[in-house]
């Protein structure tokens, strides 16, 4: 009985996999910091959705849930942070921080009935959510100022500095996006995860090892709003700007299509996603009429050949490596 | 929680006491008792449709259910599923439930949710027991065979240790041979101390291993007996041991 076995549940010797994005990220970002302030801006963007894709995954790629209705949560963020900084002087990253508990409160207060439903029912209710809030900042004038949007907001500050230039606050979203992928990196392989994963696969499985399945979905869920409003905030106070139609249903095609693309329920997945889908429209943009043609052209080029996203590639890289080794 | 009289004076490891199910405004089990012993291995026939699976289901509460239940004489009607669990209820479904996208490892280590410091050892000793596990371990389970998918399916059930574990068609879709690999460690594991309760279309095969059967007929239990006593009623003995 003394048989060793590893009962990690990556398999060893992949560390490359770990280091070559973060490494892809790092470049791109340095190739952001030595051109304009417009490519600048769509990486402020692609990190931006990274966060909020990141957190999506949680909930519809490691628990397997759908949820059409993270806008709401981004939502709160953004105008939760907008009104606290401007109206109310707070720190943008005090602010940031109120907001995301806040959302959270209304994530456990929301998920709590919602998160009984299955399937194609789970998914109208969370759109309706999103709907509804939607709805909120457009019709509650006095708090959100409607259609005119909310201007003026203070950029991102730490202990007083305020990153005041575009490079200065791309910097700060890379570093909280590879925080984000690192935490999501760490709870997806801990016994929180495995059971995330469990309830993905079966869920009357999963509760018959002793997985609470109703308490982790709300948690999933909960963590994906976390995430939704940070990132909701950072827009508002990398942009300045905030208008509804920034957090409404384009927020949430948007997000699907990264998360799909990128390869839902990988860890990097979200993150590649987030990039592509940003960056794809500019690097077509020189063909004009013909751009939202090739555009889609090449995310459905992407989706046919790549089922499992760009990040599942790797999967097939590694098995196809083992096949190799193993007639080596 | 009030603690069952029992009426043999013995407190048996599970007792049901007109547990009944329904879908929608179909009763698929009407209401219906059983009991199983400390270390038994009890298989229950019947044909299909029967209500063998909503029987099983009702037991581990992820079919609500009517009736009371005891575990060791202590009442555990309308526990969850995962507190059944806690408490070493386990059930292996029908068509295995197995996270297919998963490797090996992966599907171990989640059946030792309940007792994480202890996967290495009951790893360990899953891989005694089933050794071609260990050779699989970083394969997904969705890649395995049909008789080491139905091992690693009892493989996980048994990280979780469980004290009464059941079993939904272990042998479903299995080459006779394999049918009766599988069911030959069941014996192995009721010698351990595991209660069994076993529901099996292969009636010849479960009725080698069980002490006692239960028959299910249009959701109710119709019989009550010893293995053995079974080839003494002839209606019986003619439809399942043949």
């Amino acid at each position: 009985m003394t048989s060793h076995v590893t009962t990690s549940i990556e398999p060893s010797g992949i560390r490359w996999q770990s280091i070559l994005p973060i490494v892809a990220v790092l470049a791109l970002a340095g190739l952001g910091l030595v051109s304009s302030d417009y490519i600048v801006t769509v990486l402020g963007f692609a990190f931006i959705y990274a966060i909020f894709c990141t957190g999506l995954n949680f909930f519809m790629g490691y628990t397997g849930q759908a949820s059409f209705g993270q806008s709401a949560f981004a939502a709160i963020g953004g105008y939760g942070s907008a009104i606290l900084s401007t109206d109310y002087g707070w720190e943008p990253l005090l602010a940031l921080l109120a907001t995301m508990v806040l959302s959270g409160i209304a994530a456990v207060l929301v998920g709590y009935p919602t998160l009984r439903l299955r399937g194609h029912y789970l998914a109208m209710a969370t759109f309706a959510l999103g709907l509804i809030v939607y709805e909120i900042t457009i019709e509650w004038t006095a708090l959100t100022q409607g259609y005119m949007g909310y201007s003026g907001i203070p950029p991102l500050g730490i202990a007083g500095f305020a990153l005041d230039t575009l490079k200065h606050q791309l910097v700060a979203l890379v570093v909280l996006s590879l925080i984000g992928v690192g935490i999501a990196a760490r709870l997806r392989q801990s016994r929180f995860g495995r059971a995330l994963a469990s309830i993905a696969g079966s869920e009357s499985a999963a509760q018959a090892l002793g997985v609470d399945i109703a308490r982790y979905k709300l948690i999933a869920f909960v963590i994906a709003a976390l995430y939704a409003s940070a990132a909701g905030s950072l827009f508002a106070h990398f942009v300045g700007f905030i208008s509804p139609e920034i957090y409404g249903t384009t927020m949430v095609i948007q997000s699907f299509a990264m998360l799909y693309l990128g390869g839902i329920g990988t860890m990097w997945g979200p993150m590649i996603g987030a990039i592509i889908v940003s960056i794809l429209p500019e690097a077509l943009r020189g063909l004009k009429e013909m751009q939202d043609i090739a555009y889609t052209a090449v995310l459905i080029f992407i989706l046919i050949f790549a089922p499992r996203g760009l990040a599942g590639l790797s999967v097939l890289f590694r098995r196809a490596h083992g096949r190799v080794q193993e007639k080596a | 929680m009030s603690v069952l009289a029992s009426d043999k004076g013995n407190v048996p490891l599970l007792e049901a006491r007109d547990i009944s199910a329904s879908y929608g405004h179909v009763q698929a089990l009407k209401p219906t008792s059983l009991h199983i012993a400390e270390g038994e291995l009890v298989t229950i026939l019947g044909p299909n449709g029967a209500g063998k699976t909503t029987l099983m289901r009702a037991l581990t509460r992820l079919t609500a259910s009517k009736g009371n239940v005891f575990f060791r004489g202590e009442e555990i009607t309308g526990l969850s599923t995962p507190r059944l669990a806690r408490r070493g209820i386990v059930m292996v479904q029908e068509g295995r439930g197995l996270f297919p996208q998963m490797t090996v490892r992966e599907n171990l280590v989640i059946g030792a949710y309940l007792h994480p410091a202890e996967t290495d050892t009951q790893m360990a000793s899953v891989f005694e027991l089933f050794p071609r596990l260990k050779e699989r371990l970083d394969q997904s389970a969705g890649s395995l065979s049909g008789g080491e998918q139905q091992m690693l399916a009892i493989g996980r059930a048994l990280m979780a240790k469980p004290q009464l574990l059941m079993l939904d068609e272990p042998s479903l879709g299995l080459a006779p041979r394999v049918a009766s690999e599988i069911l030959g460690t069941l014996r192995e594991l009721n010698r351990r101390g595991i209660g069994i309760l076993l529901v099996e279309q292969k009636a010849p095969l479960a009725l080698k291993l069980a002490q006692r059967v239960y028959v299910i007929a249009l959701g109710k239990i119709v019989a009550e007996l010893k293995t053995d006593e079974i080839k003494s009623h002839h209606d019986l003995a003619r439809y399942y041991l043949h």
